[in-house]
């Protein structure tokens, strides 16, 4: 369980959080949605210990993560946004130095890599220079080296950061089948898709603020069900609608263009802080 | 603490070995060419304290080497924090500060024996015996503790791989060649003396050329290595705080 308590930090004058208040249930998946500098990898560094706390508190299964404790950092993985394996070495190596790093014996570590691996469809890759992989295996890499030391929260920045779609998708999956077998998942993400397919619950931050938390069914649901986007001048207008009957009529009764789409938390994120997430 | 340590200096061997055939190349070169260039063409004409200029310059180069390449561990560190953020793996795992800067200067320390191996070799090939005494070991050691103490700390400091070649020029390649190296420090003006004397280098290349003649070195040099080594690497561990954030 995460547990966030009025969590400030500023940077060289910037305030990059501003008041954070959060709790995260034990087994759920959590995003954390905004654009690009609005706080979501600080909060995540923050809770892994990689950045100092600046004022308030965060717990993770009640254990402080203000004093960069031991304990704090086993109760967590990592996969931050930035591709941070060592290229000259083999899977089988990185994986071991985490291990390592962790203070798994050998018979353990050798037991969940080989675990893991498998459980990344990645068994056969074992030797593999990282150098050698593609951008979607290093991805995968880095997942199963998060899990190794067997964290209950799992922390993933912009996971699918530059994937294509195809291999997003196989994350995702991965993501969702790690949330079965119970670790709680915290990703920041600025794809829209990516925190509807994946979430349960979601926070729209923006400039270091929580907007607002729910799910990802409740905020689209506070916009209506269909969405018509009609370019005027310069600038798209959205129309929101119930049923998608009046969202017909309402093309019908008007001679300009329009596309009609399902609304997606994009239009609420819109809808709350005046900008687009992406 | 020592496991933690252990997994940061298994880290760096590993990368190591994966490099070893093309830093063993890289190992020779410098010496290899003082060798031949002051060795065999200057040497001839110079005897020092009834020991050839050979006999004088080798324990030189090897406090240079030493110094060099325990070093050269900041170079390690920096392509690991500035372009590969390895950092940010091993700070995300339980491991301290301490144990962090113990586990690289270990590394350090470890380039630095394997490249005097390779100085000794090319000695023994020019005909060049050492006596490789417990002292020299242990000025050896002092000395490329002290040099991978600084240059974790230094590696913490910076802010990109340019200001790292930086210090490099500014504090490893004078001291390199003013430290004793290639010439007896009585050589130097008396002012100039008095400055030499408080670089480690100095201490280290004459402690590690008493040791190689068969002499004990001087307490106050091995002295000053150790307090000097101790201090850096204390230094180091409050740079790796300051880093973090």
């Amino acid at each position: 369980m995460i547990r966030i308590q009025n969590l400030n930090k500023t940077y060289k004058n910037v305030q990059a959080l501003k008041n954070v208040n959060l709790e995260v249930s034990k087994g759920e998946l959590f995003a954390f949605l905004g654009p690009n500098g609005a706080g979501k990898t600080t909060t995540i560094r923050i809770l892994t210990g990689l950045a100092k706390l600046g004022s308030g508190a965060a717990l993770l299964n009640g254990f402080d993560v203000g004093n960069r404790s031991v304990e704090s950092r086993r109760q967590c993985g990592l996969v931050p946004q930035s591709i941070n394996l060592d290229r000259e070495l083999s899977v089988f190596e990185n994986l071991t130095i985490h291990g390592k790093l962790f203070r798994m014996d050998k018979p353990e570590r050798n037991a969940r890599i080989d675990e893991l691996l498998d459980y990344v469809e990645m068994g056969d890759r074992k030797e593999t220079l990282v150098k050698n992989l593609s951008g979607g295996l290093k991805r995968r890499l880095m997942i199963a080296r998060a899990l190794l030391h067997s964290p209950s929260i799992l922390f993933l920045d912009e996971p699918t950061v530059g994937l294509d779609a195809a291999i997003r998708r196989k994350i995702w999956a991965l993501i969702k089948k790690i949330q079965q077998h119970g670790t709680t998942i915290f990703l920041t993400t600025h794809y829209i898709e990516e925190a509807e397919f994946l979430a349960d619950r979601v926070a729209f931050l923006d400039k270091g603020s929580i907007v607002v938390v729910d799910t990802p069914e409740a905020l689209m649901n506070r916009m209506g069900t269909w969405a018509l986007d009609h370019l005027k001048e310069d600038d798209m207008e959205t129309l929101y609608f119930n049923d998608r009957k009046e969202a017909n009529e309402h093309i019908a009764a008007h001679k300009d263009s329009f596309t009609l789409r399902r609304v997606n938390l994009e239009d609420a994120f819109l809808s709350l802080t005046g900008k687009k997430v992406s | 603490m020592i496991q933690s340590a252990f997994a940061v200096y298994y880290r760096e061997i590993l990368i190591l070995r994966r490099r070893l055939t093309r830093l063993i190349p890289s190992w020779c070169v410098s010496p290899l060419l003082y060798l031949i260039a002051f060795g065999f063409a200057m040497g001839k004409l110079v005897t020092l304290d009834g020991h050839t200029y050979m006999e004088f310059l080798l324990p030189g180069l090897i406090a240079m080497s030493s110094m060099t390449q325990a070093f050269a561990i900041s170079s390690e560190i920096n392509i690991a924090r500035f372009y590969w953020n390895i950092f940010e793996e091993i700070q995300a795992a339980p491991v301290s500060d301490f144990s962090y800067v113990a586990g690289e200067v270990l590394a350090g320390m470890t380039r630095a024996f394997l490249a005097i191996l390779v100085v000794l070799i090319l000695g023994f090939l020019f005909g060049v015996t050492l006596s490789l005494n417990p002292w020299f070991w242990l000025a050896i050691l002092l000395n490329s503790f002290l040099f991978a103490s600084l240059a974790v700390g230094i590696a913490m400091l910076v802010k990109s791989h340019a200001d790292q070649s930086l210090m490099t020029s500014f504090v490893i390649t004078p001291m390199a060649f003013l430290g004793g190296t290639f010439f007896p420090l009585e050589n130097f003006p008396a002012w100039a003396q008095n400055i030499i004397y408080f670089l480690p280098l100095t201490h280290a290349a004459t402690a590690i050329r008493s040791a190689s003649f068969g002499t004990r070195p001087s307490g106050i040099s091995l002295t000053i290595l150790g307090v000097t080594g101790i201090v850096f690497f204390s230094i180091s561990v409050l740079c790796v705080k300051k880093a973090k954030d």
